[in-house]
């Protein structure tokens, strides 16, 4: 979900520049009234580990296909929303500094759409309530499985509202021409699935530290009650079946709708949208403008008829000198690169 | 070499990189992070249809690689990040904006196309910017630079010692995941059964190592600041690239390089 920087305009970026930082001011403003700095070393380590075990692949029972944890859950669960905040930052920084994972630019987006949904919306809203709850009754069997509800629906949420963030700002920057319901229709599903996926994934790691050292979870009531014991595999394998069951009926439902991308392109005409993305699906590729031109270059791919440029003179500006330009701008920077070679080899010499 | 090796490798690459000399390597690092700043926000602002505009600002970065003696190479293979994501976007704009903007030739090229190429265009000189500024400076530099500017020094201090960590972390995963597949032979990924005992193992050990790292932290005199070594003065030309940059990038926005070029030889 790391977004570039070409997919966002300057005012867009900025804005969401100004969004996180406010939200990092905040993050700061109470990890420092708190005043634990042998919590920054702690920082440190955990974003770094869970930088490194995004890279891990999680064999999905059942499928050929992996999957990965969800770090703004697993941190906010171990670090608390504003040291996990901070610390989806640094991990986002990184990822956009050294690997070319986002941009510069969007870190702003990046970390908005990844660390604020994850730790704030994922703490405040899921992670605490549920851990806070009643849900499943009294006992280590329960807390094990409201930490599995509280990973999974925090994963699903955050990472729906993310990818919602992306296809807004993506819209509101102008960059593509993709509908903005199309858009939707294409990034939601995909991220329901991943949510759940990673959801599981970081349920099992936290219900781990919670089996061995419960006193790393926030949010956890330490108290043991009673004894009933469930296995992990068995509390997976539960949450797993309704995930399908859900699934299925979902996939079932859409199935007598056209596929969300189809509908986006082609429209749905017995739902009333046969004309909002202006392609006819009966036509498409066959005739169309540009199958016309695509004829006509045919006709005359032996030898360029002539250089004329019937109507160069276009409405985004375009002209036939602005393309010499560019070739000539091409040239410029083959010349510079000669140049730099040239120097180099020459300062080799000396 | 599985995933982490390779990471580990992008990184320590990058760090060779980041310890060249040359005239790049040289400037101030807030110096470099304002200019590569400046040069992301002109070539965002251009327009999704103005191809002509943009294509002079590729001149920036070229120049810089030839200077600084990076290779190119290396900035490319990063594309395969970025890429990917701009063209799923990007590719659709030909199938919804199919209005000709431009004939050459007999070939009708769309509005879609236009802003396809000069969204891709973007990425790429985005990512070229954004790797020219790490690949010549070390992150140390980078970070008392960011200190000089304000930015906290909690943030700061924790992106060091994170970037010094994600080394040893990344490294103890590989070695595991390496392990982990020499036990389970034909396997992909990790099971379900050890979803949870294989990082949360590791995860165990690291809240502990950071006990130690802090008390080797407070042995060494940190007292909630760290301190850097290696800070270089901001000096004139420093001052002075910065302000070249931002007036050629002003240029280059605003005067159609491409079009006056060309109209020099084509009426």
């Amino acid at each position: 979900m790391h977004m570039a920087d070409a997919l966002l305009a300057p005012a867009v970026a900025a804005t969401m520049y100004v969004a996180s930082t406010t939200a990092a001011g905040v993050s700061i403003h109470h990890l420092k009234k708190d005043d634990e700095p042998q919590k920054l070393p702690v920082m440190a380590v955990t974003s770094a580990l869970v930088f490194a075990g995004q890279m891990i692949n999680y064999t999905i029972p059942g499928t050929g296909s992996s999957g990965h944890m969800c770090g703004g859950m697993m941190l906010s669960a171990l670090l608390g929303p504003y040291a996990g905040f901070l610390s989806m930052i640094v991990i986002l920084a990184i990822q956009c500094l050294f690997f070319a994972d986002g941009g510069l630019m969007a870190l702003g987006a990046n970390v908005w759409n990844m660390a604020f949904y994850g730790c704030f919306v994922g703490y405040f809203l899921i992670w605490r309530p549920i851990m806070g709850s009643k849900w499943f009754g009294e006992g280590k069997s329960a807390q094990r499985a409201r930490i599995i509800a509280a990973s999974v629906i925090g994963c699903i949420v955050t990472l729906q509202l993310g990818a919602f963030s992306v296809v807004l700002e993506t819209s509101l920057s102008g960059i593509t021409e993709l509908p903005f319901g199309a858009f939707v229709a294409l990034m939601q599903p995909i991220h329901l699935a991943i949510g759940l996926v990673e959801g599981l994934i970081t349920s099992a790691v936290l219900v781990f530290i919670y089996e061995s050292r419960p006193e790393l979870l926030q949010g956890v009531d330490l108290e043991e009650g009673g004894s009933a014991k469930r296995s992990l595999k068995s509390v997976v394998a539960i949450i797993a079946v309704v995930a399908l069951v859900v699934g299925g009926g979902l996939s079932l439902l859409a199935s007598s709708n056209p596929d969300g991308l189809e509908w986006a392109l082609f429209g749905n005409a017995d739902g009333g949208y046969s004309t909002n993305m202006g392609l006819d699906e009966e036509n498409f590729g066959v005739e169309s403008s540009v199958a016309d031109t695509a004829g006509s270059i045919q006709e005359k791919t032996s030898f360029l008829p002539d250089y004329a440029f019937p109507g160069s003179e276009s409405a985004a500006g375009t002209t036939v000198s602005g393309i010499v330009g560019s070739a000539m701008v091409a040239g410029v920077a083959i010349l510079i690169c000669l140049a730099g070679g040239f120097f180099r080899r020459k300062k080799k010499t000396t | 070499m599985n995933k982490m090796q390779k990471a580990l490798a992008e990184l320590s690459e990058m760090d060779e990189l980041a310890a060249r000399q040359s005239p790049i390597h040289a400037l101030h690092p807030a110096a470099k992070l304002i200019a590569t700043i400046a040069y992301i926000l002109v070539t965002l602002s251009f327009d999704k249809y103005d191809l002509n505009g943009i294509v002079p600002m590729v001149l920036w970065p070229i120049l810089l690689f030839q200077i600084s003696g990076v290779e190119v190479r290396t900035c490319f293979y990063k594309l395969r990040i970025v890429l990917p994501l701009v063209m799923a976007v990007g590719l659709f704009n030909p199938f919804f904006d199919k209005e000709i903007m431009l004939r050459v030739g007999g070939l009708a090229i769309s509005g879609g196309v236009i802003s396809m190429i000069t969204l891709m265009l973007k990425g790429v000189f985005c990512l070229m910017a954004s790797f020219l500024l790490m690949a010549t400076t070390r992150i140390d530099n980078l970070c008392a630079a960011l200190r000089k500017m304000r930015v906290p020094s909690m943030l700061v201090t924790l992106l060091l010692l994170t970037y010094r960590y994600v080394g040893v972390m990344t490294e103890e995963l590989a070695i595991m995941t390496d392990a982990y597949h020499l036990r389970a032979p034909g396997q992909k990924g990790i099971q379900i059964s050890a979803w949870g005992s294989f990082l949360g193992q590791l995860l165990l050990r690291s809240m502990d190592r950071a006990q130690e790292l802090y008390s080797s932290m407070m042995l060494r005199g940190y007292h909630q600041h760290f301190h850097y070594a290696d800070i270089k003065p901001f000096k004139a030309r420093d001052g002075l690239y910065v302000a070249v940059c931002i007036i050629v990038f002003l240029l280059l926005r605003y005067v159609d390089v491409a079009q006056l070029l060309g109209g020099l030889f084509v009426r």
